[in-house]
């Protein structure tokens, strides 16, 4: 078991040293200067000098980056150029819209997902199997900013029950603001939820033509039991890695959802950025963004090993 | 009165008819025998009195079990006498039990389900049944997974879950066919006093006639779902009245013709001190102090555990012509010494001389000349060759080796030359390895090892995936080229009436060791060591198993 | 990651049969053709020219003369749609095919390799995907440039793991098998192994995935327009047509509706097809005969 988790954490970390040395070189790379990229064409020698100085560019290459991945490490990123704020503060006031939006998907994704896929494996090849993988099949073929400009139709124009976009913050209470993450999560979600149910379903269809659901089978327990109590568990292994590769998904999925519903997220910071050119920005928060996708892969790892004894023994 | 009547049970999946008035009956503690190659409906008719069949399955006629119309039961009632009245023992224990449960869980499960007995009571319930199949607790607590057990350990677990509520029928699946010998003889002896505490009947299905004759009062042959002869075991064996029955029992006890068994002590150095003239033949394959050793598992990030030795300080030396047998229980080592033979795996230590050449250590262009006099036939005649390829390319793959490509027409002539000694047409050229039978590939397999005319050939359990009426065929065809083309053999095989049947040496190999060797008569005779006494003793003799039936009952 | 797939044991007619009794395969299939028909019925016929603003006929609702409406330029939304489509497949198409190209090498080579070689393009592959795509897309497009052929390599690197993965395990599963071992005792080498046994036994593995990463690519591609750095305008395309129509939800819903719907459409075939042809060539969907 330790060995393991040690195995994992170790790969954890090398990813993730190796993703920082990543987004370091590629904003290296950028043709030109950095400086002057983010200052534009008409930016005079002496501004540019400025920013070099103040960005630390003219320090070695191989300093540079333990600088800044030592700035990294004690959540000192650096300050915004188009704000001038700290970035840790910026990402602070974003990530409290960020996180809860991609919870809540996650989690309406998972709730949705499992219970069709139990229902769909149980009655594999029937009507019901048919249609609910119909659906899921539409679902996995929606884009979500086109589903999400749908919803906005619906239920903000025509039916005005939500906000069409914008964040009132948690300050002006919890449900105004929860009210103006319904629609993003459920645009999130959904095509997640789709290709879920999908992997779930045949992940339990896999395991049901397993010998062991034949020796449960002939202990008497009727097809429902064995479903729940020896299908779902063996399944999860499959479904637990799709969860892993959806949550950077859904991060991804964050910044053009939050730039469809206009709200002040950290995808819509890292776009702004981008598009603005705030290169201090853009490395911080893509290694925030990278760093939490490694984290999630991590726990998915170990949640391997909570499923499956196989993996717990093997030392 | 029996426990279990089938009368006139037919039954089809969508258009397929598999089973055609069959009937069956089992009485109360007693064992009935049901045999039958791959394809005669043995399973299915397991499945029936189960109802687990596929959902396309169409079934008429009767099955009663203790009074109840199995086939009308509604299906509330048959998981009521699923496990509780009938229990059931499959084939392949290494997957038969749920990977993430304890076995105690498994067991216990049932137990729970059918009495409603509380947690701990079904615990203690279990806990006895464990000890009962050999598991005792100090070795194997509740707590245990599957994967920390071996297939024979799987088995018992299976059999316990089976077991559990002493059922009045217990059907058992081939439980013993993918054991080793040693482990069939010991799971069948359990099922054997099982049957004998509970006065349970038991349906005991096997391929196998001598695993059969030995367990089974009374006996059913089935032949492509149709029952061909069911009566007394002992009687039916003896007599053999029905042409299926003596063709089954005559396959199974076939002993290929072989004109002259490579005799002559040459491994006996006295012997060749002796005889200038002997020492001429030079062996074709020496193996000196050969050791594999894997690594063991880690234990923490500093620390492994021992190395785990495959094969330690291995010598032996096989003559040209010569045919050997390597035989021993699963996981003693034979295919791996087989691989390295071949070169597909290197040893720790020791070396492997072919004809005179070091093969040990080389690169695989300097090997180039042994693998053209040394070739393969492995045991799965489906996983052997690859199914996107024509037989033609796949029997001719071994020419790759030759140190001149051959033309296309001269390709061509040799593949068809090779089909035509193993008893193929060579028409049979532009199809895929899917158009044929078991029995068939498996000639396509010597096809392919004789083709570069090799000096050696290491068959890997080369009949054991078979049907017997076909191994027969097969083991004929080894005697055949032998004699016809001089090729020696190393035959790996766990079964040792294959070994009986076409080898002249035999080596029983042992925890990675070879502890005996003779002949094969001698070995299989009067074994010397323990490891061969177990063998010899545990395999099923379908002669023997008769002749004790008959003089049980008098 | 393990993977257990059997090999079908079929010849190409036996395939064929069963393509034309396959419900999934032929709606998937048909879906597809039409789509790339259109695309390339494009190139020399659309009811009306893209590249012609008409002011007057801004933003109208569908009526015989412009099926699906104009767009706020006056564009026939139909024939953008047309246009929009080959754009969509180009870009795909060929990151798949760089996906392939450099995935499936580099997997399969890995996998035969083993040891050390295999380790590290494993860990080269765990570095990919903590990168989600569609935000290190944006990154590429924004630092080289928006435009079709940075967003075409920006997703093709991203199908490079995706294919690596699946070669690799495909590979890993083929490796152990006996006539594997058939053609290592006859003396052949790794890579000619791998080009002739191992290769075509996981092409349909490949064609699966292949079809999935040619839908993930339309939508990304779409994604990337939407946000501006796609396809650059006046070439028309899905994504930009969505971001010209979000603003305008109100006074002409049918901007969003229809390219949107172009996009469901190409992906639910393409996907469709892809689980055709997984079913087809999955014996076990056989074996319940």
């Amino acid at each position: 078991m330790t060995v393991y988790l040690l195995k994992r954490l170790a790969i954890a970390l090398i990813t993730l040293v190796l993703a920082s040395m990543v987004v370091f070189a590629v904003l290296e790379i950028i043709p030109g200067d950095p400086a002057r990229l983010m200052l534009g064409l008409n930016a005079s020698a002496d501004q540019v000098e400025l920013l070099r100085n103040q960005m630390g560019l003219n320090a070695p290459l191989a300093l540079r980056y333990l600088h800044w991945a030592g700035g990294l490490l004690s959540l000192d990123f650096g300050r915004s150029y188009t704000y001038s704020v700290p970035v840790i503060d910026l990402v602070r006031e974003r990530v409290v819209v960020s996180l809860p939006l991609a919870l809540i998907a996650l989690a309406l994704s998972t709730i949705i997902a499992i219970p069709v896929g139990l229902f769909s494996a149980g009655r594999h090849g029937r009507a019901g199997d048919t249609i609910a993988m119909g659906a899921a099949q539409l679902g996995v073929a929606v884009p979500n900013f086109w589903f999400a400009l749908m919803l906005i139709y619906l239920f903000a124009v025509w039916l005005r029950l939500v906000p069409s976009g914008g964040f009132p913050g948690w300050s002006a209470g919890v449900w105004p603001a929860l009210k103006s993450l319904i629609l993003p999560a459920i645009a999130l979600a959904l095509p997640q939820a789709a290709i879920l149910a999908r992997v779930t379903r045949s992940a339990l269809i896999e395991v049901l033509n397993e010998d062991y659901i034949r020796t449960a089978r002939a202990k008497g327990l009727p097809f429902r039991a064995v479903l729940w109590r020896h299908a779902l568990r063996n399944a999860m292994i499959p479904v637990l890695t799709i969860l892993g590769l959806q949550f950077a998904f859904l991060l991804a999925g964050t910044i053009i959802i939050e730039n469809v519903f206009y709200l002040p997220g950290l995808g819509r910071l890292v776009f702004q950025a981008i598009t603005q050119r705030d290169l201090i920005v853009v490395e911080s928060v893509v290694m925030l963004l990278v760093a939490a996708v490694i984290a999630v892969n991590l726990l998915v790892d170990l949640s391997y090993a909570v499923v499956d004894p196989r993996l717990r023994s093997r030392q | 009165m029996s426990l279990l009547e089938i009368q006139r049970l037919s039954l089809s999946i969508g258009d397929t008819p598999i089973l055609r008035d069959v009937e069956l009956s089992v009485a109360p503690s007693e064992v009935m025998g049901l045999v039958g190659e791959s394809g005669s409906g043995k399973s299915i008719t397991a499945l029936t009195v189960m109802r687990l069949l596929p959902w396309a399955a169409r079934a008429t006629g009767r099955v009663v079990f203790d009074g109840i119309d199995i086939l009308a039961a509604s299906e509330d009632q048959m998981c009521a006498l699923r496990g509780d009245d009938i229990g059931m023992v499959f084939q392949e224990p290494m997957t038969a039990l749920n990977p993430v449960k304890t076995i105690g869980e498994q067991v216990a499960e049932g137990i729970r389900w059918h009495t409603r007995a509380s947690r701990a009571d079904a615990e203690d319930r279990a806990r006895k049944m464990l000890d009962r199949v050999g598991l005792p607790s100090a070795k194997f607590p509740l707590s245990r997974y599957p994967h920390e057990l071996s297939g024979g350990q799987r088995q018992r677990v299976v059999i316990a879950i089976a077991c559990a509520l002493k059922p009045k029928l217990l059907i058992a699946d081939e439980p013993t066919t993918a054991l080793d010998v040693v482990l069939q003889a010991q799971i069948l002896d359990l099922l054997r006093d099982l049957v004998a505490e509970n006065r349970m009947g038991l349906l005991l299905i096997s391929h196998d006639l001598a695993v059969v004759t030995e367990m089974a009062d009374r006996i059913t042959i089935l032949r492509h779902g149709e029952v061909m002869e069911a009566g007394d075991t002992a009687r039916t064996l003896s007599e053999q009245l029905h042409p299926y029955t003596r063709q089954l029992a005559q396959a199974s006890m076939h002993v290929p013709a072989r004109a002259r068994a490579h005799e002559v002590g040459q491994d006996n150095p006295q012997l060749q001190a002796a005889n200038p003239l002997l020492q001429v033949a030079k062996p074709l394959l020496q193996v000196e102090s050969l050791t594999r050793d894997y690594p063991g598992r880690r234990k923490s990030l500093l620390k492994r555990a021992a190395p785990i030795r495959a094969v330690v300080d291995v010598s032996f030396s096989i003559d040209p012509g010569q045919s050997v047998a390597l035989v021993g229980r699963s996981g003693c080592g034979k295919s791996t010494l087989a691989r390295m033979v071949l070169a597909l795996d290197g040893p720790t230590s020791g070396t492997i001389r072919f004809r005179d050449q070091v093969i040990t250590g080389k690169s695989e262009a300097e090997l180039k000349p042994a693998r053209r006099d040394m070739q393969v036939v492995f045991q799965d005649p489906y996983g052997s060759f690859d199914p996107r390829q024509k037989v033609e390319k796949l029997v001719a793959e071994p020419l790759h080796v030759l140190g001149k490509k051959p033309t296309n027409a001269e390709r061509r002539e040799m593949v068809a030359k090779a089909l035509h000694e193993v008893g193929l047409s060579p028409r049979d050229m532009d199809k895929y390895p899917h158009e044929f039978s078991g029995g068939q590939r498996q000639r396509l397999s010597i096809a392919r090892a004789i083709i570069t005319r090799p000096k050696l050939v290491v068959a890997d359990e080369p009949v054991s995936a078979l049907d017997v009426s076909i191994r027969a065929q097969i083991l004929d065809l080894f005697a055949e080229l032998n004699q016809k083309l001089g090729v020696a053999y190393l035959f790996i095989t766990h079964d040792l009436t294959v070994a009986r049947a076409i080898t002249d040496q035999v080596m029983v190999m042992h925890d990675g060791k070879i502890v005996e060797r003779g002949r094969t008569s001698d070995v299989l005779d009067h074994p010397q060591s323990e490891p061969a006494k177990a063998l010899v003793t545990a395999a099923p003799d379908l002669h023997r198993a008769i002749a004790r039936r008959l003089q049980e009952q008098g | 990651m393990t993977l257990r797939f059997d090999i079908p044991e079929e010849n190409f007619a036996d395939i064929l049969v069963k393509a034309f009794t396959n419900r999934s395969f032929l709606t998937g299939f048909a879906i597809t053709i039409v789509v790339a028909a259109v695309a390339i019925v494009s190139f020399f016929w659309t009811p009306f020219d893209v590249t012609r603003l008409i002011i007057a006929d801004k933003t109208q609702a569908p009526s015989p003369a412009h099926w699906f409406g104009t767009d706020h330029f006056g564009r026939d939304i139909l024939s953008m749609i047309m246009v929009g489509a080959r754009n969509s497949i180009a870009v795909a198409l060929v990151a798949v095919g760089i996906g392939m190209g450099v995935g499936v090498p580099l997997g399969a080579f890995a996998a035969a390799r083993g040891g050390i070689v295999d380790e590290a393009v494993m860990r080269l592959n765990d570095l990919v995907f903590a990168f989600p795509a569609l935000l290190s897309a944006i990154m590429i497009t924004a630092i080289f440039g928006p435009g079709a052929l940075n967003a075409i390599i920006a997703i093709g690197i991203f199908n490079i793991p995706v294919f690596a993965r699946v070669a690799r395990a495909g590979t890993l599963a083929i490796w152990p098998r006996e006539f594997i071992l058939a053609a290592r005792a006859a003396g052949k080498g790794k890579t000619l192994i791998t080009l002739e046994h191992v290769l075509p036994n996981i092409v349909t593995l490949l064609l699966v995935q292949g079809t999935i990463q040619f839908a993930l690519g339309i939508l990304a591609e779409a994604g990337l327009s939407y946000v501006g750095l796609g396809t650059q305008p006046p070439m028309p395309s899905w994504g930009r047509m969505l971001f010209d129509a979000q603003t305008r939800m109100v006074a002409a819903p049918w901007m969003a509706i229809f390219p949107g719907m172009a996009i469901v459409v190409t992906v639910l075939g393409l996907n469709l097809l892809g689980d055709g042809i997984a079913d087809i060539l999955d014996p076990k969907s056989r074996r319940q005969r």
